[in-house]
């Protein structure tokens, strides 16, 4: 159980600066995922926290205390890698025993502790079999039984599900879930994935380029994204952009592009009349458009579907307004061809406008 | 796999690997016939109405006799045990711990020095006994066990640390990371974790190292001189050729008795020695 703080947090390598002046806060049994694509710097801040990696400059504390020269051994930690690093040679009992045997833990007290984590995570008829004899479930268990034995003050976690095929993916996700509200350890997790960082942080950290591009709860970042790379990369089908301009009209404000003409909610139209005239991004999420009706004259647009795409549960239609190409996620009762000219509504509470430079959220 | 018509399968397959085989296994099979055929046979010239080169319908171990009694062959046996030995463990030693260090520690002239060792070890050994023979002269070492003990590391130490830098790079760097994290010093992780994950990789080196030592004849020939302190190859070549006196019974005897040693050592870890050159690590 730990406060981690990481203040101004720099890494550089020979010619690359892979982490920039990261801050963050991660409070007392809280899960934090940091996410982002590859190269954004997430993995090489988790690596720093535990030791692995030196920082360039900045501080990372554990409970108050600055660590950055304490060695992995002496940070009390554990960490679970996404190849699961299991030592090969060791039974999977052994594997489990190795930190406490390396902390000169008692015997009985390493036994107890091996054959309670194994009950938790239902590996207990593994014990003595040695990694290569399991499936990739049972070594992503055995790693994450190796890193619960020691009751660390923080877990860390880098990609633990990737080597996973997709059904146990989502079975060990929710496993992960149960297990940390069952231990209340503070958890720093590392993922590409956006739908692992939604479902099992507590906050979610987006990244990019090395900076933190925002902090928050995932409905948070969903529903009010900071800026168009957050607002692309949570949520699947991923958000539409569309590049128009802002220009007044009969007292209300109005995004238009090719093919689009459509209103500026109220609601947002006084932070947004500072850009008229200005090119904006307008961002609609996929479950946010609908078929429209006559009621829904200024909050809609017409566009030509080029491709149907049936799941079952929804359909996805891939439109074209003007040059632009949008995804609608739509009731899986409707039925559409492709060619077809649709008007399509959204709901006026839930656009996003950005700034087209800055691209930072209006 | 569907390979075509079986006649191509036995011409581009089977008749080279026979071939191959018949030119790999003659020379032994030589030795054995001349081990075991009277000297009478031996000396008998080809157009003579028995000539029989190739097998002896009257066997005999008089020639394994004369060697291992009239010779000293057993001494020469027991002192390249002793020298293939200890300098293969001073070289494993050296090497396992080189070969870490240049693979896993990012200090400033690892690559450098990682080609440096190797280019040691593409000097030529027909060039370097000339400055090492006056080095063993100064150290009063000459003719001693450890004349060849000292130097045949100059070339197996850059041998086998590169054969585990290699062996060392392909170990997933997490296995270490992870048990350094779980409480182990660098030194704990590298004995508890890496090094018994190398075992394969450590076998094959020394079994290089030994096969290369036993081997050995150039410093062997110049740094040793009396009778007694001989190995093998050196023993058995000055000791049973008098001049242009080829003993060649007790000659081939040698050579066979000689090399049992190796291919009992290259058998019984084959199977480890394959994993280590081939250097597959499985989680």
């Amino acid at each position: 159980m730990a406060q981690v703080r990481l203040r101004d947090l720099n890494k550089k390598f020979d010619g690359t600066h892979a982490v920039k002046d990261v801050n963050l806060e991660i409070r007392d049994r809280e899960f934090v995922v940091l996410v982002g694509p590859s190269g954004c710097g997430k993995t090489t801040t988790l690596r720093m926290v535990a030791g692995l990696e030196e920082i360039s400059s900045g501080d990372i504390s554990i409970d108050g205390k600055v660590v950055n020269n304490l060695a992995p051994m002496d940070r009390d930690i554990a960490m679970v890698f996404q190849n699961y690093a299991l030592y090969p040679h060791m039974t999977v009992y052994d594997n489990m025993a190795f930190g406490l045997r390396m902390r000169k833990f008692e015997r009985p007290e390493i036994d107890r502790r091996v054959t309670h984590a194994a009950d938790v995570l239902g590996i207990q008829p593994l014990l003595e079999r040695r990694p290569r004899q399991l499936s990739g479930g049972q070594r992503q268990r055995v790693a994450l039984g190796r890193a619960i034995v020691r009751n660390p003050r923080v877990f860390l976690f880098d990609e633990p599900l990737s080597n996973l095929d997709a059904a146990l993916r989502v079975q060990m996700r929710v496993e992960l879930k149960r297990l940390h509200e069952r231990l209340e350890t503070t958890a720093i997790y590392v993922t590409h994935d956006q739908v692992e960082a939604m479902t099992l942080g507590d906050r979610v950290v987006v990244m990019k380029d090395g900076t933190v591009q925002q902090v928050g709860a995932p409905l948070e970042l969903y529903d009010r994204p900071a800026n168009r790379f957050v607002a692309g990369f949570i949520g699947s089908p991923a958000m539409n952009f569309i590049g128009a301009t802002l220009a007044e009209a009969n007292g209300s404000l109005w995004a238009e592009a090719q093919g689009l003409r459509v209103r500026v909610p109220p609601q947002k139209a006084e932070r947004l009349r500072r850009h008229a005239g200005q090119r904006v991004v307008v961002g609609l999420r996929p479950e946010t458009l609908r078929p429209a009706t006559a009621a829904d004259s200024d909050y809609a647009f017409d566009a030509t579907i080029d491709v149907v795409e049936p799941l079952g549960s929804e359909i996805l239609l891939d439109v074209r307004v003007g040059d632009s190409p949008v995804v609608a996620r739509v009731d899986p009762g409707l039925r559409f061809s492709a060619r077809e000219r649709v008007r399509l509504a959204f709901d006026p509470a839930r656009v996003h406008f950005f700034d087209a430079t800055s691209e930072a959220a209006i | 796999m569907i390979e075509g018509a079986r006649w191509k399968k036995w011409l581009w397959f089977y008749l080279p690997l026979g071939a191959f085989i018949v030119a790999l296994l003659f020379p032994f099979y030589w030795m054995v016939v001349t081990t075991v055929r009277p000297d009478g046979e031996l000396y008998r010239p080809w157009n003579h109405p028995l000539y029989s080169p190739f097998w002896t319908s009257h066997p005999t171990f008089e020639h394994i006799r004369d060697l291992l009694q009239e010779t000293l062959f057993n001494t020469w046996m027991l002192n390249t045990m002793f020298i293939a030995l200890v300098s293969t463990l001073i070289s494993l030693l050296c090497g396992v711990i080189a070969g870490y260090a240049l693979a896993r520690l990012t200090f400033r002239w690892a690559g450098i020095l990682g080609t440096a060792i190797f280019v040691t070890y593409l000097v030529p050994q027909t060039l370097l006994f000339i400055p090492l023979a006056e080095i063993i002269r100064d150290y009063h070492i000459g003719d001693t066990p450890w004349a060849l003990i000292l130097t045949y590391p100059t070339f197996l130490i850059p041998f086998c640390t590169w054969l585990m830098m290699g062996y060392f790079k392909a170990i997933p760097r997490e296995l270490e990371e992870c048990a350094r994290i779980d409480g182990a010093a660098r030194w704990q992780a590298m004995l508890y974790i890496i090094f018994p994950i190398a075992v394969p990789g450590i076998l094959s080196a020394g079994i290089f190292a030994f096969t290369l030592s036993w081997n050995e004849f150039i410093y062997a020939l110049v740094f040793l001189s009396s009778p007694e302190q001989k190995t093998v190859a050196v023993g058995v070549t000055s000791e049973l050729i008098r001049g242009d006196v080829f003993f060649w019974g007790s000659l081939m005897a040698g050579a066979l008795i000689g090399s049992v040693p190796v291919a009992i050592v290259y058998s019984f870890f084959v199977e480890h020695y394959v994993a280590g050159i081939t250097g597959s690590v499985k989680g």
